[in-house]
Formats: structure tokens, C-alpha cells, sequence
């Protein structure tokens, strides 16, 4: 019973709590039991709250949903730095999460504060792919990626600064969502690059994704960011499931050399089957996302250099060095050496870097250009398609350690996710299917203008619906990586 | 070489990084490469193109200035690495001459 509780979908799961048939209690416990039988081969998870999580889900059960005091677990980002941290308040996504009496099992892995594509740049290790557990589930939200793929929880929640949460979701078999920027709320998420996080869902299905969407979304006038608009219709259109007569555009630019063969070949099914549904299908050329890469890896290390300035040992976190003989400024520098991983100090370097008198124009002045140009390229594709299509990924999830000390590798992880972040666009990752060459899952980017996210659901699911169709079940079901040794 | 390694090591010290030297060799290295990579917006970035701050471009976003619940000294004061006289304790901040 317990395992078949952890099969269903988020959207099955509400409906069976809503007819009495299964307490959020029975649900919670089952997701904690797969949890204890999963985690040690997954590292999903750096903090498991399953006292917690089974005390909210008695209260969801007695409909008592309005006691939540403030966070009571701890906010590492993945890093040494803010190790044990309990954070004084909520975000707006959890305070929001909590309201639709969502339970909160635990706080996922990740790369140090959203930084890298594989989970290896956690502090805490890497998580694991439940596909083949030798290979990276993707990042930065890989943990959460991992968890709902390996069944451990039915929802996920992540961040998307240049693709964390469509690359592991892509790389993991899910759906995976950046919604608009603007569309949720960035109140008490920790900062890497405020023009480009967004908060989001990974999901096993088009309509858990979009029902989490749907809840964590809205204006919050907290975050000045916040969009003040209806949040898209999202779940209608995940349920409607149509593609007949829309308009979608093949981005040239978003495939070729470099590109894997077996994501390619799902990638071109994926696009007749578009058509066989009744799309209209063009190429429209993007002609300067080939330059998004390098404009993202000036832009987003401009604002982690900036943002992570607050971690200086001073208020919170940690403080190394302090001897009463040492200034502030000596502890602040040993704190920060001692409390950052590689991959954040090599982004703080390179943004102070850009950001640095002599060379602000030459680089981040002109990535801000270059960025100017990519929305262009956007706004022009968009008069002609409804939705942008490209492979979320180049390859498939590749095996730990293959990238850890190659930075450049790692980051072309991100080379076709990151245009939407870059413009603000709301984009999605949906399984297209297994890469013949090794098996594992590959994922269809769907990309829609601003405040246009409904589209992206209403052609994932149109997607998701035939592949099932076809395969006669979900595309999860053939994932074994987790099946050894277990009852 | 695009970056000398004593630039490096002044990036560090504005960075507050107590950079080793053997991760500072290191890092220098990695950086030349990915500085070489990224000034690839020069071929494109022009003059009369304006930049992109925010992709939703918003302006003069402000709430009601309305007094509400703040935390406690003892809620922001309960994460501080030392603590003395209800205020956070931080090491001198001037030298001693």
C-alpha cells in the first residue's frame, strides 16, 4: 500500500484525500517509508522533517490549517557557510505552500546556492540519478529532482536561474517548470541572481506541475519584482491538452554539433508528433542565442558577487577566525574561504571581476546588450509562433564526476534553458522519451512569451498524453535505478 | 593569457576570499578560460543597443509605509555567530594605531 501511495500523482493523491479514501497522515507516512528505504543510495534530501511533516499532516487532517508558525528547519543552501541556519522567517512560496496544507517532508539537496548543474557542488555530496544511480540527477535542483523521480515525494519545489529546474527535470524523466519572471514571488529565497531566479515546480505529471504552480504564484508585494497580474491560466490548460491549429517554432539555433544523437532524434519525434496533433510547424531562426551562454555567465556572476557580499560572518552563519587579534575585515575574508565551495568563489571572482572598474562596459555592460538582443530575438519569433521548441538539454544526465573540475563542460548543461531566463519568458521541460544510445529520459523545451505560461502546459500535456498513450503508461515506470535491493 | 595572476589575487582580496596559493594558481587558470569564453558579446553587443537590466522592466515599486510585526532582538539576534549586550558582536573594525 505504502508504495502504491508514493506512485500517485499529486493530483490523485488531493483527490483521494479529498474523498476520505487516504488521510494525509497514511500519505506522509508512505512517502517517509520510501524516503527511509531510498535515501541512502538517492542523497536527495540534506534535512528530512518527518516528526514535522507528520504533525502538519495531522493538523491537514483535522483541517486545522492556519497554525503554522515559522520555519522550523534549517537553510543551507547546500553550503558550509549558512550550515545549521534556521532562518527567522518564511518565504513566500513555503508561507503559500503551507496555506494549501501542502506537508513539507524535508528540504532537498543542491549545488551550493543554486550554482552548477549536477548536485556536485553541494556541500553535503551529490545527489543521484534514480535512473542509474552513477550519473548526476542535474542542478542545481537536483535533490528535489531526484526525490520526485525516485518517489520519495510527490511535488518538488525548485529555483531557475539559467535552467535549474528544466535541466534535472529533464535529466530525471519530470516535468519541469520556470514560470514567467515575476510570476512567483522571491520573498525569502536566498539570492544568486535576482534578475534571473524563479522559483518552480519539478513534477511527475503536466497537471501536478500545474497545480503547484498555480498555488505558489502571484503578486507578493513583498517582492518588488512581483508581477501584479492574474497568474495564467495554467491548469485549465494543462488539462486541455490541445494543440490543434497552434503555431510552434523549431529554434534552429538549439541543436547540431555538440547536441547528443539520441536527444536530437527525440527531440525531431517529438516535433512530428506536434504536427500528427494538428500543430503548425515552422523554423524560426534566433540568431543571437548562441551568444546567451556567455552573456548569462557575465550577468549571473555580476549578481552573485553582489548578492553573497551578505555572507561576510557577521549576523548569521558562519564566522571563522575570529581571535580578538584579526580585523573584521581579515575574518570576513578567512569566513568566506572557509565557508564557500569552488564553484561559488570561482563565480564571486569572476563577477567581481566583471563588475570591476576598466572592464564593466567590456563585459557586463555589453552582456546587458547582448541580453536586449536575445529578448528581440524573442519578441520577433513570437509574432510568428505561439511556443518556441528546442531540446531542454544537450545530453542526457551524465555520470559523476565527468564535469566537477571542467567548468566550461558544466555550464553548456544550461545552453538552451538559458535564453528564456534571460529574456523572462516562461518555459517548461516535458519527457520526450528515452536517448537510444544509454536510456535515459530526454527533455522537449516548450517556451512562451511573458505571462504566456499556460501555453507551455497546454502543449506539454499534449505531449505527455500521446507519449503515455503510445508507451501504455508513464515514462517513470521504466526508470529501475532504485529496484536493487529493494522489497 | 587574458588575466594575470596578480589580478587575481587583487579579484580575491576585493572578494574577501583568503584565497591558498595553490587555489589561487588554480582559479586563475579556470578564469582565463572562461573570461576568454564569455567576451564572445563583444562580437555583438553594439553601442546604440540599450541594456537589459530586468526582463519585466518595472519601476518606483513601493508597498504603504505600514507599521507592522518586526522580529524581536532575540529572533534576529538568535543566529549571530557572538553576541553581547543584545547587539551583534563583530571583530574591531579599525586598526589599533
Amino acid at each position: 500500500m505504502d508504495r502504491e501511495l508514493t506512485r500517485l500523482t499529486a493530483a490523485q493523491l488531493s483527490a483521494a484525500m479529498a474523498e476520505g479514501e487516504v488521510s494525509a497522515v497514511e500519505v506522509a507516512d508512505a512517502h517517509l517509508a520510501r524516503i527511509a528505504a531510498v535515501e541512502d543510495r538517492l542523497h536527495a534530501f540534506l534535512h528530512v522533517a518527518a516528526d514535522r511533516a507528520r504533525a502538519v499532516a495531522r493538523r491537514v487532517d483535522d483541517r486545522r490549517w492556519d497554525v503554522f508558525t515559522t520555519t522550523d528547519m534549517p537553510t543551507t543552501c547546500g553550503s558550509r557557510i549558512l550550515d545549521g541556519w534556521q532562518p527567522p522567517y518564511d518565504a513566500t512560496v513555503t508561507r503559500r505552500l503551507r496555506q494549501a496544507g501542502v506537508v513539507v517532508l524535508g528540504k532537498s539537496n543542491m549545488d551550493e546556492f543554486a550554482m552548477g548543474s549536477s548536485t556536485e557542488n553541494s556541500a553535503f555530496g551529490p545527489s543521484r540519478n534514480p535512473w542509474d544511480l552513477r550519473r548526476v540527477p542535474g542542478g542545481s535542483s537536483g535533490g528535489s529532482a531526484a526525490a520526485v523521480a525516485g518517489f520519495e515525494a510527490p511535488l518538488g519545489i525548485g529555483t531557475d536561474t539559467g535552467g535549474s529546474i528544466r535541466q534535472p527535470a529533464a535529466v530525471c524523466g519530470l516535468v519541469g517548470v520556470k514560470p514567467t519572471y515575476g510570476g512567483s514571488s522571491r520573498y525569502g529565497l536566498v539570492a544568486f541572481a535576482s534578475s534571473l531566479d524563479m522559483p518552480g515546480p519539478p513534477a511527475r505529471t503536466v497537471l501536478d506541475a500545474a497545480l503547484l504552480h498555480e498555488a505558489i504564484s502571484g503578486h507578493d508585494p513583498c517582492d518588488s519584482t512581483s508581477v501584479d497580474a492574474p497568474v495564467p491560466p495554467v491548469v485549465a490548460a494543462a488539462r486541455q491538452a490541445d494543440v490543434s491549429g497552434l503555431r510552434i517554432g523549431v529554434v534552429p539555433e538549439l541543436s547540431g554539433e555538440g547536441y547528443q544523437p539520441g536527444v536530437l532524434a527525440r527531440f525531431s519525434e517529438a516535433v512530428e508528433l506536434l504536427e500528427s496533433l494538428g500543430a503548425k510547424v515552422v523554423e524560426v531562426p534566433c540568431p543571437h542565442f548562441g551568444y546567451a551562454l556567455p552573456a548569462y555567465y557575465l550577468i549571473a556572476p555580476s549578481e552573485c558577487s553582489s548578492n553573497l557580499a551578505r555572507f561576510d560572518g557577521m549576523r548569521y552563519g558562519l564566522r571563522v577566525g575570529d581571535d580578538g587579534t584579526r580585523s573584521a575585515e581579515e575574518v570576513m575574508s578567512l569566513t568566506r574561504e572557509a565557508g564557500f565551495g569552488p564553484e561559488v568563489k570561482r563565480r564571486i571572482m569572476l563577477g567581481t571581476y566583471a563588475l570591476s572598474s576598466g572592464y564593466y562596459d567590456a563585459y557586463y555592460g555589453q552582456a546587458q546588450q547582448v541580453r536586449t538582443l536575445i529578448s528581440r530575438d524573442f519578441e520577433a519569433a513570437f509574432e510568428q509562433v505561439d511556443v518556441l521548441v528546442s531540446p531542454t538539454t544537450p545530453t542526457t544526465a551524465f555520470p559523476i564526476g565527468e564535469r566537477a573540475d571542467d567548468p566550461m563542460a558544466m555550464y553548456l548543461a544550461d545552453l538552451c534553458t538559458i535564453p528564456s531566463n534571460l529574456a523572462g519568458n516562461a518555459a517548461l521541460s516535458v519527457p520526450c522519451g528515452l536517448a537510444p544510445e544509454d536510456g535515459l529520459p530526454v527533455g522537449l523545451q516548450i517556451m512562451a512569451p511573458v505571462l504566456a505560461d499556460d501555453r507551455v502546459y497546454r502543449v506539454a500535456a499534449a505531449v505527455e498524453a500521446a507519449l503515455d498513450s503510445r508507451r501504455g503508461g508513464p515514462l517513470l515506470d521504466s526508470a529501475h535505478g532504485l529496484d536493487t535491493g529493494e522489497a | 593569457m587574458s588575466i594575470a595572476r596578480a589580478e587575481v589575487a587583487h579579484l580575491a582580496q576585493l572578494s574577501r576570499l583568503a584565497l591558498g596559493d595553490e587555489e589561487l594558481d588554480h582559479l586563475a587558470g579556470q578564469l582565463d578560460q572562461i573570461i576568454s569564453a564569455v567576451a564572445r558579446v563583444q562580437e555583438v553587443a553594439a553601442d546604440q543597443i540599450p541594456p537589459t537590466t530586468h526582463a519585466v522592466p518595472m519601476i518606483n515599486v513601493f508597498r504603504d509605509d505600514v507599521e507592522q510585526p518586526c522580529l524581536e532582538p532575540g529572533q534576529a539576534l538568535a543566529q549571530a555567530p557572538a553576541v553581547e549586550q543584545q547587539r551583534f558582536r563583530v571583530p574591531r573594525i579599525l586598526a589599533e594605531d
